[in-house]
């Protein structure tokens, strides 16, 4: 299991989740970089991502589609904002209409993933910021809670919280 | 509604109702039936050896302390989980966290395979 750490904020509406890999930062830079390696990872159990397009450069926009077990599709974008190979990646990732094209209604949530040697290979940082909990809800209501299994508001969890 | 919660802490007088409307094991159970379904008072109130109006009571706590709702629907009274703006987005973030550590185990495999160069071995 390659996690080290993760931190939720849930003041700052933050997700900071750092794992080790045992490999090069240039070879993990790559499955950010190559839309077939990085659509065999990014989409939740059961929904795979397809990325038709993925123009990996600052500016650069990509756009993908996650098909869940009954064949719906999700839609989704990415625009590109920071890349400094292997080392920072910083993009907007947003949903989309059934067009493909991002709805002008909802604001992206904003990710930055930092690649850097570690002890034990490489290690890959990446911090999620999302704008409200409406927008956290939609994108875990995107096939997540089904496809992780999530027994989500358990009460051993609610009682952890409030006891935290 | 949700970003005032959010940003601000819960008060001291608000985590004293939290407390002690978890500290009775009645309510404590109905908290985790209408976490599970939405019930209506009378259906909560079969599964308890006491009175409708005590298992109002009970609801009455729970509601105050901002942990469920009440709903009137007909002549039914439903009474939903309300687990308030900031436990919801540490729940929201928990279910988050899960799927990035899906994508590290699933980075991890690909990374293992070595085919696309001899580094990922």
């Amino acid at each position: 299991m390659p996690v080290v750490s993760s931190y939720k904020d849930a003041e700052a509406l933050t997700l900071t989740f750092v794992a080790d890999f045992d490999a090069s930062a240039e070879r993990v830079w790559r499955i950010w970089q190559d839309p077939r390696q990085l659509e065999r990872w990014w989409g939740p159990p059961t929904w795979p991502a397809t990325f038709h397009r993925h123009d990996f450069v600052v500016g650069g926009e990509s756009r993908y589609y996650m098909t869940g077990p009954e064949g719906q599709k999700a839609h989704g974008w990415w625009s590109i904002t920071t890349i400094a190979a292997p080392h920072r990646l910083e993009f907007d990732d947003g949903f989309a209409g059934d067009d493909g094209e991002p709805l002008s209604t909802m604001e992206p949530t904003h990710t930055i993933v930092t690649i850097e040697a570690a002890d034990a290979g490489t290690r890959m940082t990446v911090v999620t910021k999302f704008v409200s909990a409406d927008q956290l809800q939609q994108m875990l209501d995107m096939g997540m809670e089904e496809g992780m299994g999530l027994a989500l508001g358990q009460i051993d969890g609610l009682l952890a919280e409030i006891a935290g | 509604m949700y970003n005032h919660m959010v940003v601000g802490e819960l008060s001291g007088a608000d985590a004293d109702r939290v407390f002690h409307a978890l500290a009775d094991a009645t309510r404590r159970d109905i908290l985790t039936r209408v976490i599970s379904t939405e019930q209506s008072v009378s259906a909560l109130a079969r599964h308890y050896p006491m009175s409708f109006a005590a298992v109002q009571k009970h609801v009455a706590v729970l509601e105050r302390a901002a942990l469920v709702r009440k709903e009137r629907r007909g002549r039914e009274q439903l009474v939903h989980a309300e687990p308030g703006a900031l436990h919801r987005v540490a729940r929201l973030l928990d279910a988050y966290e899960q799927l990035w550590r899906h994508r590290a185990r699933a980075i991890d495999a690909i990374l293992a395979e070595g085919h696309e160069d001899r580094e990922g071995t």
